[in-house]
């Protein structure tokens, strides 16, 4: 990625030029998610690979909003992957009618997606107290309690699974979700509560004092973040068509805190980015058999020693911002050496 | 009664190794308020290193665990300077995620290595001794009795040495430390090398105790030891102690009153009420910010 | 008529009293000083009317509405605002959104309309963002708007906090050591800065500070603390022969 592409170094008239990226990318994608499949265009397991891929981004990007965007530490995207994989697998599964499956599948991503929210709602209290570690121990007992109970839980299964879905994740609806998260997502970060949520990253007792809410922003941030959570196991379940206890352990979190800070925490670009990267990059490495997995690691140790921020940390491609927060006058140090008023509070006096 | 009292014993063996294992988190956390998620493989690593010096090189039990602890204490020390000293100004979750990734690569790199389970031979003798209907094994002992004197020692380093005396300054103000000419590399190392060799032992008294080992054991008993020191209060040796074994002792019970996939619901349950009242553990302080 | 009014705040740590029995009637804008040696107090009154500790004992009405006990945003939102005895600027966000964030208790649509961009979010956003670009072209820092809160050069960190805590559009200001720091050349412009922005802003000031130019220079009413006392409250002259005040300072600072 040239350094050309990214904020800081563009002035204003090159902002505007990146304008017709975000719309060209849209339409061409959704036409592109119809035509693969009917047309047969890509290979079978491509397919499969870009369904990942559009699940990747969802996790990594909510994973984002809370572990980049607000400096928390989560470790609990497993647990609300599998709430929406199970309460959206048993929808469909067991309590819609078989005939109904055109509706009946958004409905239940969307209810997935609202049971897992919910759950982020109990986990967002404890944030409440106290920060960082805390955060992390209690959802790491989250997710191992909701595992466990999944596996006591009979009538999904236990921890044999539960099956019997219809392949209804499709390359349209993957690349919808994954639009729709990436569209609301950057609309809540470029909004007051987005805000919030980075000054809270900044500096937590300095925002209170600020005026920001801080409870709830972190609510917000919470439920968002584990409803998208909950979206992307509703479409996991429906493209594995299997599910059990045990793929939503803590090692599931783990893959998702890999591809955020990879990619790079704070940023959009980075957790498409960082997505990408490790479903392609799996998928590349599969000749080496099992060294590809001691590949990866190795690799984000690496990156994490040069780049402790990830890919793009704290930057963000300008055409994903929404125009009117971009910066219309150009801006640097070099206004600033110009600057009379740079070593105090001179300036002022002239204006009275 | 004597049901309970058999049980009792098998949680103070668990909860032996929990609080081992548990000791490396929080000496960790104490100088350098690092989670170092890797520990959980550092405690797999010590399986390993027996199941190798054992089997193929047929040493006896007290070598081995020398040889076990000596390999994970130096294991410990080489992360630390490889991985974790060059971030320490850096933000701490970068040091955390470098610390999974650690982790990660110790599991995947010793699956490459050994690929199916592994069988550990019988080590000591196996005998046990019956007192009216509960039997004591010399396995429960020697765990027991070991990890007594491993603690007991390390309670030594920590109170009655300078290195110990170093590692409580840092633990209680890292910035003002090394000012008062505490040697902090010196200190973080030998820390490392403390913590990781008692899961380095606790890895091989585990796996005499569950002699099947393979690559990933060290996750769920690593972030299970991980609580135990969160319920002691993370940072503090004796809250550690007291976390592992108040950890294998609900377990353990569970397991005798319910059918055994409770286990986990229940400690973890049990957990998250204890952290709501008290959120920072038992022994634990909080730590104010000033304004 | 009377904007904040103090009676017996009380406020310990563990066994150490921070502040003992603190009285205040502040009318609508004077610009009152706190005075006292280290440790004496002052930054926990702050905190104490800021909310982010709350006071053992006493009771703070501001504008007749009790504020103990209320958290510190709602506080915010009814009026005050502080800045920081350490800085404390949101350091990797850009010097507009540090403005920005201020905006938050004055800003009105709900979290749907922020999820989808739509109904009030744009006029919204529209109006806080010509409102801090004003005020950052007004604090002379309009050039300023992208550049990262952490690289901006010390005396225009502290010139930001300022700003940031008036985006907040308080009616009572408290400024926690704003000299910090400075040389005597600084500390005469930064006289003249907060006088203009008292005027400009229509403020009510309680300015903590260490600088007795600075304090026996723009305030009318001065209060010294020592131990968590008030030990004298009066005019800068009262206050410089108050032999209470001496001897707290005696083998401190001596009065400059
Ligand atoms: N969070 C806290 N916990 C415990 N004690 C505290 C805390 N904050 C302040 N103190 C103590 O309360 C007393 C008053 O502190 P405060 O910060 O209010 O002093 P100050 O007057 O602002 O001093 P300075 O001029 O140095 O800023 C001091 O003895 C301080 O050590
Ligand atoms: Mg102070």
């Amino acid at each position: 990625m040239g350094r050309a592409f990214l904020k800081k170094d563009l002035t204003g008239k090159e902002r505007s030029q990146g304008r017709w990226v975000l719309p060209v990318f849209l339409v061409s994608g959704s036409v592109l998610s119809f035509a693969i499949p009917h047309f047969d265009l890509l290979d079978q397991y491509i397919q499969l690979i870009l369904v990942y891929l559009g699940i990747n981004i969802i996790l990594a990007l909510s994973l984002n909003l809370v572990n980049g965007y607000m400096g928390e530490f989560s470790v609990g995207h497993a647990g609300f992957m599998s709430a929406g994989a199970y309460i959206a697998s048993f929808l469909t599964v067991k309590v819609f009618p078989a005939g109904a499956l055109a509706w009946a599948f958004p409905a239940a991503v969307v209810a997935g997606g609202l049971g897992a929210g919910l759950l982020g709602l109990v986990v967002a209290i404890p944030s409440f107290r106290t920060r960082g570690d805390y955060l992390a121990i209690v959802t790491l007992a989250f997710v191992m309690i909701v595992k466990s109970a999944l596996e006591n839980i009979d009538s999904v299964g236990g921890a044999r699974g539960f099956l019997g879905m219809d392949k209804l994740t499709t390359l349209p609806w993957t690349f919808f979700w994954t639009v729709a998260t990436v569209w609301i997502i950057r609309n809540l970060i470029y909004s007051r509560y987005g805000r919030g949520v980075l000054s809270i990253r900044e500096d937590e007792i300095a925002s209170g004092l600020m005026g920001v809410n801080t409870r709830h922003v972190k609510l917000i941030a919470f439920v968002v973040s584990s409803f998208f959570a909950g979206v992307a196991g509703a479409l996991f379940a429906h493209v594995l068509q299997f599910i059990n206890p045990r793929m939503f352990d803590i090692i599931k979190s783990t893959d998702v805190l890999v591809m955020v800070y990879l990619g790079g925490i704070g940023s959009i670009a980075g957790s498409i980015l960082g997505a990408t990267a490790y479903t392609f990059l799996l998928e590349a490495l599969r000749p080496l058999e099992i060294w590809r997995m001691v590949l990866m690691p190795l690799m984000l140790v690496l990156l994490m020693l040069f780049r402790p921020r990830g890919i793009m940390g704290l930057r963000e491609l300008p055409w994903l911002e929404p125009a009117a927060d971009r910066l219309s006058s150009p801006n640097g140090l070099n206004g600033l050496r110009n600057s009379r008023g740079a070593n105090g509070f001179g300036g002022k006096r002239k204006d009275e | 009664m004597i049901y309970l009292i058999q049980q009792g014993l098998n949680a103070l063996q668990l909860g032996s190794i929990y609080a081992l294992i548990a000791l490396g988190y929080t000496m960790v956390y104490g100088v350098l308020s690092l989670i170092n998620f890797a520990h959980g493989d550092f405690f797999m690593v010590g399986a390993f290193l027996c199941f190798i010096v054992v089997t193929f090189m047929g040493i006896p039990f007290v070598p081995a665990l020398l040889i076990s602890m000596a390999g994970v204490a130096a294991l410990g020390v080489a992360v630390e300077r490889v991985a974790y000293k060059p971030l320490r100004s850096a933000p701490r979750v970068s040091a955390v995620i470098t610390a999974l990734g650690v982790g990660i690569f110790l599991e995947n790199f010793t699956l490459a290595l050994s690929p199916y389970p592994k069988h550990i031979p019988t080590i000591i003798a196996n005998t046990s001794w019956s007192a009216g209907a509960v039997t004591v094994s010399s396995l429960q002992v020697v765990v027991v009795f070991l990890s007594v004197v491993l603690m007991l020692v390390l309670h030594f380093i920590v109170q009655h040495t300078k290195v110990g005396m170093a590692m409580r300054a840092i633990s209680w103000d890292r910035n003002v430390a090394p000012l008062m000419g505490v040697p902090v590399n010196y200190v973080i190392s030998v820390t490392f090398a403390l913590g990781s060799g008692l899961g380095g032992a606790a890895g091989m008294m585990y796996a005499m105790a569950y002699p099947v080992i393979d690559p990933y054991m060290g996750i769920i008993v690593g972030w299970k030891a991980f609580i135990s020191a969160v319920v002691g209060g993370i940072g503090n040796i004796r809250g550690a102690m007291v976390g592992g074994y108040i950890l294998g002792g609900v377990e353990v019970l569970t397991t005798a009153f319910l059918p055994s996939t409770y286990r986990d619901f229940v400690s973890f349950s049990l957990l998250l009420v204890l952290l709501i009242f008290r959120p920072y553990g038992i022994y634990g302080r909080p730590r104010t910010e000033k304004v | 008529m009377t904007l904040l009014r103090a009676s017996g705040i009380t406020h310990f740590f563990g066994g150490l009293c921070a502040v003992t029995d603190f009285n205040l009637s502040l009318d609508r804008d004077e610009l009152l000083g706190i005075i006292g040696p280290n440790g004496a107090g002052k930054t926990t009154l702050f905190n104490i009317i800021t909310g982010v500790c709350r006071a053992t004992r006493g009771s703070i009405l501001f504008r007749d509405a009790e504020i103990v006990g209320k958290s510190p945003d709602r506080i915010v939102r009814m009026g005050i605002v502080r800045t920081f005895q350490n800085i404390r600027l949101f350091n990797e966000l850009t010097v507009l959104d540090n403005i920005r964030v201020a905006h938050y208790g004055r800003v009105r649509y709900t979290p749907a309309e922020a999820l989808l961009h739509a109904g009030r979010y744009r006029e919204e956003e529209r109006r806080i963002r010509r409102h801090s670009d004003e005020l950052l072209a007004l604090f002379r820092m309009g050039h300023l708007s992208g550049e990262r809160a952490k690289n901006l050069p010390y005396g225009l960190q502290k010139r930001l906090e300022i700003a940031r805590a008036l985006a907040t559009e308080p009616e009572l200001l408290l400024l926690d050591e704003p000299a910090a720091g400075m040389n005597p050349r600084e500390v005469d412009e930064l006289m003249d800065f907060i006088r203009w922005t008292q005027r400009e802003f229509g403020l009510t000031i309680i300015l903590i500070e260490h600088q007795m130019r600075l304090v026996m220079g723009i305030c009318r009413r001065i209060i010294a603390l020592d131990f968590g006392a008030t030990i004298a409250d009066g005019t800068p002259q009262e206050i410089q022969t108050d032999p209470a005040v001496l001897e707290a300072y005696l083998g401190e600072k001596a009065v400059r």
